[in-house]
């Protein structure tokens, strides 16, 4: 079989190295062949979207197995179910987005080349975490795709970049090294060999309660920080308003999935019994994560940071509808993970093409746009109402799917998430009204409308999220069994809080 | 008492035997060839043949052997595949020393001193440096170093261990005196390194001998017989261990018996100080895991907590301490305590995973190590009228390198992320095997504690890649530091860096030779 999986993981490091081997003189058009290759990338996605098997979702597919240090049962194995193939699709749409979006950066040719190399070998990073079917190789990507994106924040982006690529960094690194412990204490547990971190031979395990929760904890604890999580989400603030927008957007909307999707698959599926000891503590995290997310967030005056503060609200919603571990929650949850990477991606270009006009992220410079540029203040108010999950957007689906599967476990934890909606209708709509209301300022030549780069960037993004808002059918099918997979595996637990 | 002369098996020693061997020729060369010229070229062939021929000797050997391997010299030696091991990775260590002894920068000086007896700053050495005087002995002193290492690894018997012990050191404390800049700074490390090295040896000794008071041999066998045996001498017993042990830390560097490290690190020539990171701390370890495989076994319980505390002293002071060195040699002492502590963490319980994840991990630290400092040595300061003066190692001089020279900068982001223990490096696969041996044996809270250091040291070593490459040059310092083109130690680099990569990539070859090698020392300590 055409092992598409690893070429997909292949291409764009090979890109990556290609770019990086260009003669200076090539280096001018090195934007459009990036760009060629997230674009080979995304219909390699497409392949994989319409060749999987959507009657038995559950199951990994497309499955490699390749022996690659044996002595220490390590396993080059790439698979997905339906969710990371979800995932996947959603890095190989954002990341030729994000290279458009940023097309005007870098006029230095140099510059510009190591941008898009990092660009590059971060989607590589991706899309090997989301196929890794094997815990030491999810691992060891988890770690070094710190490498890429520390330089991508580094090198590109504001005053306090560098602040910000260490805090990035040593937050990533603080929790992956705790998981490091997780992970070989988890080989003793295997059954040890040749292929001893396959994630097929490391489930239902026999442990000891304890050492299950141990080892359950290190593994959350590095993905809590992934997916910010109140209490260690600091760094996203920092490095969105420091990182370029682009940069940002694939951050959040595509790489801080590993968090909640490495909840999914490895968390709960290997562990599943101190999954739902851990719950209760978690949910209540996560609805703490949700409102203070969204207070936060209104009390932004830098537009990247109450971006960034947004989606601290909404992977709360994300991780309470995975500990609540009913059928319709989960599925919900998987589907926000594809959804928010739709709106936030969407949000964070927008805001970026802003910045780039007026050169500021402060949003008490701008007022009154509405009259100036029409089109982009429309495009502007449906990317932020699929924040707030305005109906008809496909984050709506997602997240009252969570809100609706988690009630009838966790009722307060519902009923005080659903307030995060009334936050989040009062984060976009005071947003939009400053910057695009009021009176239209005196330069108004100087602000220019959406350009056709840019409509390229944002439509698709919202004709996607319109056609997921009326027919979640399509990606509901392939989220169905895995996730019912993934309840079934959770001890029945207690309703109520 | 009537005296047998001992069988001797000639050809498992020929690995020790061509380099000794070479040694000993080289000190002729010293004497029959006059110019500085072309005795330097002589000896550095001869070093890098002699070198060269042990390692492929050696690995012959491995290849041949099976079984518990090869007792010699009157169980003085025992010749196996750990062993073998240990000896090929300190041969390659020993070869790209020498390589960067031999480097010169451009303008075709060494890092050594003309005349190591002459008094610094006198007319004499001025003289001396006229007339092109060189101190060529570098290279005997470094294959002894190399032959005495390659013994400590293979002794298994206490008097040849403190005989091996003085074979590599003494000329170690000769060669950290011989720098060509800051010459009293050089003395002052090599005179600390060698008088605490001295009280090192005194304790092992002290140890040695009681532990032949209480079980009346000095050989590995016999101690490990009499540990289970010998009643109403327990304390003695522990009391001789524990010294025994503490005298190999002195070399490891662990804390509290670091504090040689800074100033023998940095006082000492940059390839010097290239070749003890790297390869003391491996024959010290292999020495350390031999004893205390084939002698202590039996004292596990009693012998756990000192590897426990001294794991974490090591760890966390080395951590702590590295984070405000302003001075990057000294930083990179400092790195290397705390690796001393990741490698006792491998100790704790005794575990069968250690006998092949030390060597690894050695390798991978050694290596980067290697490399790290050739790069230091390429790197440095320029006066104001244009010639290149000593290394730039003060960490501020290290801004915007990115800039200047993209390669060399990118392959010191690797060793440093190596040392970090980012994946994809040796340096993790190192870390995550000797982890692994530990939480074998239940040791996981130290591996806590190691993970937790481990993340406290990333941040020293990403301020100098934030350094490298995030920050600019500062105004009106873009001529203070030169990129010294050196071929040899580019060669080092190059290789260095090709090797961290591979074993961070493809680390399984490696990993099922030492495994293999691990299993037959255990065997034979039954």
């Amino acid at each position: 079989m055409f092992p598409i999986l690893t070429v997909m993981v292949a291409l764009p490091a090979v890109g990556a190295a290609v770019l990086w081997a260009l003669p200076s003189a090539a280096r001018d058009r090195v934007r459009e062949i990036a760009l060629g290759i997230t674009v080979l990338e995304l219909a390699l996605a497409v392949v994989l979207f319409l060749q999987f098997d959507t009657a038995t979702a559950g199951e990994i597919q497309f499955s490699e197995t390749y022996a690659w240090i044996p002595q220490i049962g390590a396993s080059w194995a790439l698979g997905v179910n339906g969710i990371g193939l979800l995932m996947i699709v959603l890095a190989a749409i954002l990341t030729p987005l994000a290279i458009l979006a940023g097309w005007w950066e870098d006029s230095d040719g140099d510059r510009r080349t190591r941008y898009l190399a990092l660009i590059l070998l971060s989607q590589a990073f991706m899309v090997g975490i989301f196929a890794a079917r094997d815990v030491f190789l999810f691992y060891v990507l988890f770690e070094a795709m710190l490498i890429p994106l520390y330089f991508l924040i580094g090198s590109f982006g504001g005053a306090q970049r560098r602040y910000a690529a260490v805090k990035f960094l040593l937050y990533s690194l603080a929790g992956g090294l705790i998981m490091l412990v997780g992970v070989v204490a988890l080989y003793f547990q295997g059954p040890g060999g040749d292929q001893a971190f396959l994630t097929d031979n490391l489930t239902d395990l026999s442990m000891s309660t304890s050492t299950e929760r141990l080892i359950f904890l290190a593994f959350f604890f590095a993905f809590a920080i992934k997916a910010p999580m109140v209490p260690v989400h600091t760094w996203l603030p920092t490095v969105a308003e420091n990182a370029r927008p682009g940069t940002t957007a694939l951050l959040v909307a595509v790489l801080d999935k590993i968090g909640t999707f490495g909840m999914l698959t490895l968390c709960v599926a290997l562990f599943p019994e101190a999954a739902a000891w851990a719950a209760p503590v978690i949910i209540i995290l996560a609805v703490i994560s949700v409102i203070y997310g969204g207070l936060l967030a209104i009390g932004q005056k830098n537009m990247l940071r109450l971006v960034a503060f947004t989606s601290v609200s909404h992977f709360g919603i994300m991780v309470l509808g995975i500990f609540a571990f009913t059928q319709t929650s989960v599925e919900g949850a998987a589907l926000y993970m594809f959804n928010h990477g739709l709106s936030t991606g969407a949000l964070f270009f927008a805001v970026g093409f802003l910045i780039h006009r007026r050169g500021t992220a402060d949003v008490t410079e701008y007022g009154g746009l509405q009259r100036i540029v029409p089109v982009f203040a429309g495009t502007f108010l449906v990317v932020g109402l699929s924040a707030l999950a305005l109906p008809g957007l496909s984050p709506f689906v997602s997240e009252i799917m969570v809100l609706v599967g988690a009630f009838s476990v966790a009722k307060a934890a519902v009923i005080v998430s659903a307030l995060g909606v009334v936050l989040a209708a009062l984060y976009v709509l005071l947003t939009y009204q400053k910057v695009f209301t009021g009176p239209a300022p005196e330069a108004r030549a100087s602000f220019r409308e959406l350009t056709r780069r840019e409509r390229v960037v944002l439509w698709p993004l919202i004709a996607l999220m319109l056609v997921l808002g009326f027919l979640p059918g399509i990606a509901i099918n392939v989220l169905s069994e895995p996730s019912a997979d993934i309840v079934a595996t959770v001890p029945v637990q207690e309703a109520g809080e | 008492m009537s005296f047998t002369t001992p069988e001797i098996a000639w050809a498992p020693l020929a690995p020790l035997i061509i380099v000794l061997g070479a040694a000993a020729v080289a000190i002729l060369v010293e004497s029959f060839v006059r110019t500085p010229e072309r005795r330097r070229s002589v000896q550095l062939v001869l070093s890098l043949v002699a070198l060269l021929a042990a390692a492929g000797t050696a690995i012959v050997q491995w290849t041949m052997l099976d079984g518990a391997g090869t007792v010699v010299l009157a169980d003085m030696v025992t010749i196996d595949r750990q062993a073998l091991a240990w000896q090929v990775l300190i041969l390659v260590f020993g070869v790209l020393g020498t390589l960067l002894f031999a480097s010169r920068t451009r303008a075709g000086e060494e890092a050594f001193t003309p005349l190591g007896s002459v008094a610094p700053g006198s007319s004499e050495e001025t003289l001396a440096r006229r007339k092109g005087f060189q101190v060529t002995e570098v290279f005997p002193l470094a294959l002894f170093a190399v032959g005495g290492m390659m013994l400590f690894a293979a002794v298994t018997d206490l008097i040849f261990l403190f005989v091996a012990l003085e074979v590599f050191s003494l000329p170690l404390y000769i060669l950290v005196a011989l720098a060509r800049r800051r010459r009293f700074l050089s003395h002052e490390g090599a005179l600390k390194y060698f008088l605490l090295g001295a009280f090192s040896s005194a304790i092992l000794l002290f140890g040695a001998a009681f532990l032949y008071g209480a079980t009346g041999t000095t050989a590995y066998a016999g101690i490990a017989a009499g540990i289970g045996s010998a009643t109403g001498l327990d304390a003695l017993i522990l009391a001789g261990a524990v010294m025994v042990v503490v005298g190999l830390l002195f070399k490891i560097g662990a804390v509290p018996f670091h504090s040689w490290t800074p100033d023998a690190y940095q006082g000492a020539p940059t390839p010097v100080t290239a070749f003890m990171g790297a390869a003391t701390k491996a024959a010290a370890t292999a020495a350390l895991l031999r004893v205390v495989y084939e002698a202590f076994y039996g004292l596990e319980w009693e012998l756990s907590w000192l590897f426990w505390i001294i794991a974490i002293a090591s760890m966390l002071l080395g951590t702590v301490v590295a984070l405000v060195q302003t001075d990057l040699k000294r930083m990179l002492a400092y790195s290397s305590v705390a690796h001393a502590g990741f490698i006792l963490v491998a100790f704790a319980g005794f575990p069968d995973g250690a006998l092949s994840a030390l060597p690894f991990y050695l390798a991978s630290y050694g290596l980067a190590t290697m490399g790290a400092f050739a790069v230091i040595s390429q790197v440095r300061e320029k006066a104001d009228d244009g010639t290149v003066l000593g290394e730039a190692t003060r960490l501020g001089q290290w801004a915007g390198l990115g800039r200047r020279s993209p390669l060399l900068a990118g392959a010191m982001a690797l060793f440093l992320l190596s040392f970090a223990g980012i994946p994809l490096t040796a340096g993790f696969v190192g870390k995550f095997v000797a982890f692994s041996a530990a939480i074998s044996e239940g040791a996981w809270p130290l591996v806590l504690v190691a993970v937790i250091a481990s993340a406290a040291a990333a941040f020293f070593y990403v301020r100098l890649i934030v350094l490298m490459f995030l920050t600019d040059v500062p105004e009106g310092q873009e001529d203070a530091v030169e990129i010294d083109f050196s071929p040899l130690a580019r060669l080092v680099v190059i290789v260095a860096a090709a090797l961290v990569v591979l074993l961070g990539i493809v680390p399984g070859p490696v990993l099922s030779a030492f495994e293999n090698a691990g299993v037959l020392l255990l065997g034979a300590a039954g």
